[in-house]
């Protein structure tokens, strides 16, 4: 179990040498506590506290890395059930199935989707990260051929190798060497043979089971071989065993101290219906999959997952923020009004929708103010009137808009005399106070 | 070592509640576990989906739910039979748009006449929306209320600015009512309290804790919807115990995802499923994060839902 941070001290040096870059041993007890750093940090323990604190001082997900160099991605370390309660950590990871029996073209398409999939949201790099290669025809020739490609046409991509044929297997992990694979498989019947080759590979290991407990048995026998970076598969074959299979394997691990789960887990997301296969990912990506498979990678689906993705792993304690600078919401001209709010991107989303439904073409300026809305923002002093006048003169808009003229939130209208000051030669109005009330005063502005 | 799954049993259980009459009506909650948790407790019933229905042409949709629609949204009677008969709506949400007043400003007793029209048209349960502006509403639901007795309609929203006269109205003619507030647990209880005070029947309110689309705020009301779930279940919490509400097309289909073409924004895709999917999964979020009923305009979308719960129950 959990160890407190005034048990882990004792056991620590107590020189407060500092060498793990905490000022003191106790504050690095507490973040070992936390769970926020790692025992190694320290250099001095004893190989008596190493042994002791090491189960205690243990994610109670293991954290495991597929991929290596920069499209490498890590899961696991999870720490809660809720996402309120502490972010969630590592984003689940969304692999495009390729089966070795696929045509040529068909695995090329593939590849392709996966390496063009990368788009920016809200300032976030998001994408397809893995490709999970499938050994649909238990011949270890053809698996081969289909890790070969892959490894010449994504040489970057994380990839999952899917087979329970050790053949296989091993034919095709030889071309993804130092790259850390998942090698996707290991079950009752093959059990030591693919642990021995997950670890003589660098790769870390999947393991199937049908049912909790079996995969509780497996794991501890995999464990026992010696392999340590270990991911889950329970078996769930709808959406009801996804959601009571993977709800139980995290409960276990972050309630129960449960070692044998404490790993993180894939699900095989791939639907006949597509439609359903986004929705099936997306239970995946909201209650506890570490890595969830797919049959395709639309552009529109991938827009929707990795959305929810990021929606679900922001941090609920940072608000999101989106970059400051002058926004052109539908193709404004030197006549169209100009606006300004904060970076608090639920507010930028909530004005700039309103103001897309308007029809009204304008100019919206959105300034940094840390993530914080507009009534917070003026309170903290991060919204005020020297401050977004700096803005909008840094900003470059006076030279393309006509009339110097800023339409303010309502909810500020305080402001408008101390901006008129600062912001020499302009117009300063006051807008209406909810996003909600601009679609009908962009309108009568125009009218 | 044999597995044991670590249950958790709750001493709260979300209300089970009864909208509409006759052989239509249909029941939702009854639930003493998280969403979709079956396997340690009771979910006696599916979450819901109702049909959205203006009472006035859609201009402002986008094409892809627009032309679904397209020779019935001229009148709602026809919209919501099409929905009933074609599409197997289950429920109807019959929104009155044009009463706001930057929107046709109709009045009380027009949008009055449109839902006894609907009500006489269709057997299903009907949602009845005001055009959410807090004053009309107010006048609006008076009216609709009356009409609509005996039907055990879920009218609303009742918001903190007109929460005792929409309640009343309700309260009067037998009705649910859908007692809304912005993205605040805290601001959901207060109401919550207010109109039970009221004399409210609180197993007949419906929580609105406000639905935002996917990218637009979405991890702002599943966590809200989640911890009002909790708070019911864990906490045993009386006034949070009703089912919940997500409002999801109306807040899908008014961003830039569903209405901007491929041709403008390539690394987008398809418009079409995009919108399909984004209200889809906006809405299978709510679920999970503890809706019971929905509200939602694209049949497919509807469709893809249905498969989910089905998928998950």
């Amino acid at each position: 179990m959990a160890l407190t941070g005034v048990e882990i001290f004792k056991m620590l040096p107590k020189t407060n040498c500092k060498k793990c870059g905490f000022p003191t041993c106790l504050a690095f007890a507490m973040q070992l506590a936390q769970r926020k750093v790692s025992l190694d940090a320290c250099p001095d323990v004893s190989e008596d506290a190493k042994q002791k604190l090491g189960d205690a001082s243990a994610p109670p997900i293991r954290p495991i890395t597929i991929g290596a160099g920069a499209r490498a991605v890590k899961v696991g370390e999870e720490t809660v059930m809720f996402r309120h309660e502490k972010k969630f950590v590592n984003p689940s990871i969304l692999a495009l199935a390729i089966k070795d029996t696929d045509s040529g073209d068909v695995m090329a398409a593939k590849i392709n989707d996966c390496l063009v999939s990368e788009i920016d949201r809200v300032g976030q790099k998001l994408k397809i990260d893995a490709l999970c290669l499938i050994n649909e025809s238990n011949d270890a020739g053809k698996f081969e051929a289909l890790a070969k490609a892959a490894a010449e046409k994504a040489p970057a991509v994380a990839v999952i190798l899917c087979t329970e044929n050790v053949d296989a297997a091993k034919a095709a992990i030889a071309h993804f060497s130092g790259k850390k694979p998942l090698l996707y498989g290991a079950t009752e019947a093959n059990a030591e043979e693919m642990a021995k080759l997950a670890k003589s590979s660098g790769a870390s290991l999947g393991i199937k089971a049908v049912g909790l407990d079996a995969l509780s048995t497996l794991s501890d026998k995999i464990k026992g071989f010696g392999v340590e970076d270990i991911v889950l598969d329970s078996g769930a074959k709808t959406a009801k065993d996804m959601i009571e299979h993977n709800t139980y394997i995290r409960r276990a691990a972050l309630k129960k101290g449960n070692k044998s789960l404490g790993y993180p887990v894939i699900n095989v997301a791939v639907r006949d219906n597509n439609m359903l296969e986004t929705l099936i990912a997306g239970l995946g990506i909201g209650k506890y999959a570490a890595i969830v498979v797919l049959s395709s990678a639309q552009k529109w689906k991938n827009l929707v997952m990795f959305t929810l993705r990021q929606n679900i792993y922001t941090d609920p304690q940072v608000p999101m923020q989106v970059e400051q600078k002058v926004y052109e919401i539908g193709n404004p001209k030197a006549e169209s009004p100009l606006m300004i709010t904060t970076n608090f991107s639920l507010t930028y989303f909530i004005v700039a929708g309103e103001v897309e439904n308007s029809k009204v073409p304008a100019w919206l300026a959105i300034m940094d103010c840390e993530g914080l809305s507009v009534l917070t923002a003026w309170a903290a002093g991060k919204f005020t009137a020297a401050k977004i006048a700096a803005f909008i003169k840094e900003s470059g808009i006076e030279g393309k808009i006509a009339n110097k003229e800023l339409i303010i939130p309502g909810y500020v209208a305080i402001l408008s005399g101390a901006l008129e000051e600062k912001l020499e030669g302009w117009k300063i109005t006051v807008g209406p106070r909810e996003a909600n009330a601009l679609p009908s005063y962009l309108k009568s502005r125009t009218a | 070592m044999a597995f044991t799954p670590p249950k958790e049993t709750n001493t709260g259980k979300v209300y089970s509640v009864t909208i509409g009459s006759g052989d239509a009506a249909v029941t939702i909650g009854g639930e003493n576990v998280l969403p979709f948790h079956g396997f340690e407790g009771v979910v006696p019933n599916k979450p819901a989906i109702a049909f959205d229905v203006l009472d006035t042409a859609p201009v402002d949709w986008p094409d892809t739910v627009r032309e679904v629609y397209a020779g019935v949204s001229d009148d709602p009677v026809k919209w919501a039979k099409h929905c009933v008969e074609n599409l197997n709506a289950k429920a109807v949400a019959l929104r009155l748009s044009s009463t706001h007043p930057d929107n046709g400003n109709r009045s009380a007793a027009e949008a009055a006449e449109t839902v006894k029209r609907v009500l006489d048209a269709v057997s299903v349960p009907l949602i009845i929306l005001g055009s959410n502006h807090a004053e009309k509403d107010a006048d609006v639901l008076v009216k609709v209320a009356e009409v609509a007795k005996g039907r055990n309609c879920l009218i609303g929203k009742a918001q903190e600015a007109n929460y005792k006269t929409v309640a009343a109205a309700a309260m009067a003619h037998g009705h649910m009512l859908v007692a809304m507030s912005e993205l605040d647990i805290n601001l959901s209880k207060q109401l919550n309290i207010m109109i039970t005070q009221l004399g409210f029947n609180k197993e007949k309110v419906i929580i609105d804790p406000m639905c935002s689309a996917l990218g637009y705020g979405l991890e702002y009301t599943y966590t809200v919807m989640e911890r009002i779930r909790l708070a019911a279940l864990t906490q045993n919490d009386a006034t949070m115990q009703q089912p919940i509400l997500g409002d999801v097309g109306m807040y899908v289909w008014k961003i830039k995802e569903v209405s901007a073409s491929e041709e403008i924004l390539p690394a987008w895709g398809a418009m079409k499923e995009r919108g399909i999917g984004w209200e889809a999964q906006t809405a299978a979020a709510l679920l999970m994060a503890g809706a019971e009923l929905l509200i939602m305009r694209h049949p497919e979308a509807v469709a893809a839902v249905d498969a989910f719960i089905n998928e998950l129950m």
